[in-house]
């Protein structure tokens, strides 16, 4: 804090004051008294610009034995002549925690060993195993994605695939698993090992023709910027693109001093060599259509067009729509042949195999059959598909000249700017200002905005809400945490023990506060109607994945594969023509059975069951969720072909038991727990009429199944 | 009845809950029943809107702004004086320029002008108020749709249809609030003409599919009878009540209600398919009879019936609009299959007394140059190019001034030269038409209150009745 912004805040209370004062009948400003609520905004800002958010973490003390999550809920329950609930029964209890740190139910077998567990730790020896269960990433990686805004495609009019894109995704999980200190998880994204670094690839790109490369750059740098602000800082700093932020101690200088640590990465995407076979396969099937004089023709006409742009109109737009469809096009185009990387010169060469009929013209374009071309040069790549590839930043190491852009316009350039961290944060040691500086300045002991964040996430996902409800905002505009203290304490004991992730959910999920029952209580629903004091827990709707998943595996279908290419399950015809220019080939036998975390994102034609149960569009990152309750969801649970299988399955299934136990085997498998006598008698009046399928079906689409108590 | 008296002691509550905090306490109110209807900030005439989105970009100069003097310009580039501060998609500013082959004719009172291609429009000329003066942002299609339809050319914001559906809630109990109808290719921004944003995902449009159910898993599943549907839906029903009584967690109540819900939309989606009803007469107006129109007239119609039956917002889309090349063929053929239809469809409206509280608006996302495309070497194949800074667009119906045509251009089409209507005024002006203050019309999001019209918008009063 300099001098300079003391004086600031004098001057702004001192304007407020004035303006308050004008307010009065006596002194009206031009165009009559200010509205109440923006006399309140001037007030808030002349009252201080940092936010509470801001100021150092401090611990409180907590006695000795108290679980220090239970410590301060409890205290604060008491202070509004409330209590905590009674635990949940252990089966709540169990599937609770499987669909928590798991996401998936528990089988009947696995609910039963809990249930007849008589150590006195048994809880927390399930919760042990969990932690320890392979799917635990997974479970924890699907908000991490979220924040990370990851999707297989890339988004804008073309949204073609991005055939490795998954490779990051399975590092996410990888390292949920691994229990990644988060300090190193930070620093791996920010100038770790590539694959981590693709955290900032996941940004949409724009291949439409007619627009300026540099914009679409600009626009992917604005967006890494501001997620940087969303997912470690917790501020909505991307306000500060156009101009200072209204609330927030955020400039507009700073936003793009922020900006220029990523001036200098360049975005790339790594791939082993072509196997010998594609390569010799390929030169030989190129070699025999006698492309060279024509694309020598096509390549020089381009290069003149980017030369003496206006002079050929054809050749203008022939240049622009490659350089938009090809990556590095321009780059490629300019090297010498000899020069080009083999992969630069099969991206150009297949372009122009595809495009260049309106450039050398139709007649030449047939003569060199190049459609046929086209079509077997996408024969042999379906063949040799790129997997293997790591999409990541290199550094180019010269640093582009980086500047406020005013108005966040990105053609009108303002004062040149340095790289450097928001000046109302602690400040960034001297010396080299790359971007492992940033992820390193990020999770520094100094930094009080990182640890609350992240445990806010974790206390989110495992509550339903966070202690700050709006996590993507710990500003002043955001909500304040309903319990400071705790927060506090739980950012300080997540930073000052290393950084485990699975040590804070640990924590979280053996407090008492979190084993009450979510059963709904009169005096606390009149005190505490948003439960934002923890005097119970939650009952909360499931993620889409989650739902997916979890009927399949109370079908037996599910195939629980972790990580690997995303698949595309059956969906109906004309959902993908949607998009523009993929197609949605549908995956066949055991793969389509695997997890919902695994589904391919399509951006801009989302698979309808994520989009029915608010999966974010991945346009930008995303938080939290909301939770939405709509008709398309009943429509897409009862009558999508998915859950019309794991309807028949889970049928079979039951239909394998005794008669006698059927139902109560119903109950264990989809909500863990025998039935009551009255859903009893329905489900068996409902089996007289309509046999195990109709009951099943009815079974997967209840409230219960798709929520965790 | 339990249920029915859960959902309403809950509607009460929320209600109580967000005491008298207006629009903007809707958030919380949303999750609880996302389906009741609700008041604007004031009475607004119109209560519906149909939005005919003609995605590409329609040629003004070749429809409704006519330009004579283009003609000795024909085949020649403008002085660079006159071109150099502009910024095109694809062509440069030394482009030859195209002149126009139109001829124009006057209609109605108002002395409406069209062209000989959408001479279909006179019998409703003096329903629409033409705005010859729009402007916009983005000279890109994307970034243009964006702008149009979220306020803002970056994506992430929610459209147009989402925000009156936030606004005013849904008349409708069997239909969603949000529908988009579509025809034509090349569509490019998709659901960013009918995305909720980060409104909740229940103000999202649905799109009614070209084939297949109209709305996704609208049918039963192979083998299962409406009966057994009605079945299944009603132990579902049963569970939900037990799981209700033994949590005390009135979420289930929405839960159950967005079922039955749900079982009523497949039975009433049949009933508004079927134009059994529809008179031949009819039909005809709308071009059902003839291939070319048949699927946007379908569409047209189908609006109308959206409307009928409480349907908030409808988007009818015809995305085949980017003439850069054969613009003479391919702009009368998009004129072809959408003119009668949108004229059947105002006549419609206004027949049955129902143009009074529907706002219709008709246009692209942004103009088309008077500069040539001519990247394709006949000229007689010649098109236009991008043109952000002045298009027309016209609106009719609920609260617009009929009969009028607003703002002019200079001689050549180059910019607009009196009463500028950005796109944010348009839909700072379609809000207000719907009762809506567009300032007030807000969304807490990232600690800001967002808006339709971003940081800008001024209702156009040129333009209301």
């Amino acid at each position: 804090m300099g001098k300079l912004r003391l004086d600031n805040e004098t001057v702004a209370a001192r304007a407020a004051q004035r303006v308050a004062e004008m307010t009065g009948a006596a002194k009206m400003p031009p165009g009559g008294p200010l509205p109440a609520e923006e006399l309140a905004v001037l007030r808030a800002w002349a009252a201080g610009t940092r936010p509470w958010s801001f100021a150092p973490i401090s611990r409180a003390a907590v006695p000795a034995g108290r679980n220090a999550v239970d410590w301060f809920i409890e205290k604060s329950l008491a202070t509004r002549g409330l209590r905590s609930s009674a635990e949940a029964d252990r089966r709540t209890l169990g599937r609770r925690v499987y669909l928590d740190l798991i996401g998936l139910p528990p089988a009947p077998e696995e609910m039963a060993a809990f249930v007849n567990d008589p150590r006195p730790d048994a809880y927390e020896r399930l919760v042990d195993s969990l932690l320890a269960s392979p799917h635990y990433g997974e479970k924890f990686a699907r908000h991490w994605l979220d924040l990370a805004r990851y999707a297989d495609s890339e988004g804008g009019v073309q949204d073609y695939g991005r055939p490795f894109a998954f490779r990051y995704r399975d590092w996410v999980i990888q390292a949920f698993n691994t229990d990644m200190p988060f300090d190193r998880f930070t620093v791996a994204q920010f100038a770790g090992e590539p694959v981590a670094v693709g955290f900032h690839r996941q940004t949409i790109t724009s291949r439409e023709g007619g627009v300026e490369l540099d914009r679409i750059r600009f626009e992917q740098l604005l967006d890494r910027t501001s997620t940087v602000g969303t997912v470690w800082l917790g501020l909505t700093i991307g306000c500060a693109q156009c101009h200072d932020h209204k609330y927030d101690p955020i400039s507009q200088r700073d936003f793009y001093s922020l900006m220029a640590f990523f001036e200098n990465a360049d975005e790339l995407d790594l791939e082993p060599p072509q196997p010998a076979a594609y390569r010799a396969e390929r030169d030989s099937l190129v070699g025999g259509y006698g492309i060279e004089e024509s694309l020598q023709f096509w390549e020089d006409g381009m290069r003149d067009a980017l030369a003496n742009p206006g002079k050929r109109p054809l050749w203008d737009v022939t240049y622009d729509s490659y350089s938009k469809r090809v990556d590095h096009g321009r780059r490629t185009l300019l090297k010498k042949r000899e020069a080009r990387t083999a992969r630069e010169q099969d991206a150009l060469v297949d372009y122009f195999a595809q495009n260049s009929a309106g450039a050398i013209g139709k007649a030449k374009f047939d003569e060199l059959k190049l459609k046929e071309l086209s079509e077997k040069l996408k024969k042999l790549d379906e063949r040799f598909p790129r997997r293997e590839g790591v999409m990541t930043l290199e550094e180019n190491g010269e640093r582009r000249p980086a500047h406020v852009r005013i108005r966040g316009n990105w053609a009108d350039k303002g004062a040149a700017v340095e790289a450097a961290t928001p000046a109302s944060l602690p400040a960034m040691p001297a010396g080299s200002r790359d971007r492992r500086a940033l992820g390193e300045w990020l999770v520094s002991r100094e930094n009080p905005l990182v640890a609350r964040v992240t445990v806010n996430r974790l206390w989110q996902e495992l509550f339903g809400r966070g202690l700050v409800r709006t996590s993507e905002d710990f500003g002043a505009q955001g909500e304040r945490p309903t319990h400071p203290e705790l927060l506090d304490w739980l950012a300080a004991e997540f930073r000052d023990t290393g950084w485990s992730m699975k040590r804070m959910v640990r924590l979280l999920v053996t407090s008492a506060t979190y084993r009450q029952t979510s059963d709904a209580r009169e005096d606390l629903t009149a005190a505490d109607p948003l439960n934002t004091l923890l005097g119970r827990q939650s009952r909360l709707r499931l993620p889409a994945e989650l739902i997916r998943d979890a009927a399949l595996r109370v079908s037996g279908l599910l195939n629980q594969k972790i990580g690997g290419e995303s698949i595309r399950p059956p969906q109906p015809d004309g959902v993908a023509d949607l998009q523009y220019s993929m197609k949605w080939e549908e995956t066949k036998g055991e793969e389509k059975y695997r997890r919902g975390l695994y589904i391919f994102l399509q951006r801009t034609a989302a698979y309808p069951l994520l989009m029915a149960f608010d999966v974010p569009d991945r346009t930008v990152s995303c938080s939290r969720r909301e939770t939405s309750n709509t008709p398309l969801q009943p429509l897409n649970l009862m009558n999508d072909p998915v859950f019309v299988e794991a309807a028949r399955a889970l049928a079979a299934r039951i239909e394998k038991e005794p008669e006698a136990t059927r139902v109560d085997r119903a109950f264990a498998l989809c909500y863990g727990r025998p039935p009551a006598g009255r859903e009893r008698d329905a489900v068996l009046s409902h089996v007289a009429k309509r046999g195990w399928f109709g009951a099943s079906r009815a079974l997967l689409n209840t409230d219960e199944f798709v929520t965790r108590e | 009845m339990n249920n029915f008296l859960e959902t309403m002691r809950r509607r009460d509550f929320l209600t109580r809950a967000s005491g008298g905090v207006g629009l903007a306490g809707l958030a919380g109110v949303l999750a609880a029943d996302p389906f009741a209807a609700k008041a604007p900030h004031f009475a607004g005439k119109a209560k519906n809107l149909i939005f005919l989105y003609m995605e590409g970009a329609p040629s003004q100069i070749d429809l409704l702004d006519p330009k004579p003097a283009l003609a000795k310009w024909h085949g020649e580039p403008l002085p660079p004086s006159m071109t150099k501060d502009f910024k095109f998609a694809f062509i440069k500013p030394n482009a030859k320029v195209l002149g126009c082959k139109r001829p124009f004719q006057k209609y109605g009172q108002g002395g409406a002008e069209f062209s000989d291609w959408i001479s279909a429009w006179g019998p409703i000329a003096d329903e629409l108020c033409i705005v010859r003066s729009m402007h916009t942002d983005a000279f890109n299609h994307q970034p243009a749709d964006l702008i149009l339809f979220t306020g803002h050319m970056l994506p992430g914001r929610p459209t147009l249809g989402s925000w009156v559906l936030y606004g005013l809630g849904s008349e409708s109990r069997d239909l969603p609030g949000f529908v988009v109808l579509s025809t034509g290719k090349n569509n490019m921004s998709q659901s960013a003409q009918w995305s909720s944003g980060f409104l909740p995902s229940s103000h999202q449009g649905v799109l009614f599919r070209r084939t297949g159910d109209p709305v996704l898993y609208l049918s039963n599943p192979k083998g299962v009878t409406a009966e057994e549907q009605g079945q299944d839906f009603g132990l579902v029903g049963e569970l939900n009540r037990a799981r209700l009584d033994k949590t005390g967690d009135r979420e289930i109540a929405s839960r159950i209600a967005s079922y039955e819900m749900a079982a009523r939309m497949q039975l009433s989606t049949p009933e508004l398919l079927d134009l059994g009803k529809e008179t031949a007469a009819a039909k005809a107006a709308y071009g059902l009879d003839q291939e070319t129109t048949r699927a946007f007239g379908t569409n047209c119609l189908m609006a109308r019936r959206l409307v009928e039956r409480g349907v908030r917002v409808v988007m009818v889309t015809h995305s085949s609009w980017d003439q850069h090349t054969e613009l003479e063929k391919d702009l009368k053929k998009n004129c072809d299959i959408t003119a009668g239809p949108v004229a059947a469809l105002i006549q419609d409206l206004k027949q049955r007394g129902m143009l009074d509280s529907t706002l219709v608006v008709w246009g692209g996302e942004f103009g088309r140059t008077p500069l040539g495309d001519f990247r394709n070497a006949e000229e007689a194949k010649a098109g236009r190019d991008h043109h952000a800074n002045c298009f027309t667009m016209w609106a009719a119906g609920g609260g617009i001034r009929g009969g009028v045509t607003i703002g002019k251009t200079d001689d050549l089409g180059l910019h607009v030269t009196e009463d500028p209507v950005h796109v944010n005024d348009l839909q700072a002006t379609i809000l207000h038409c719907l009762g809506f203050d567009h300032t007030r019309l807000t969304y807490r999001h990232m600690g800001r209150d967002f808006r339709l019209t971003d940081v800008r918008g001024q209702v156009v009063r040129k333009m209301l009745a």
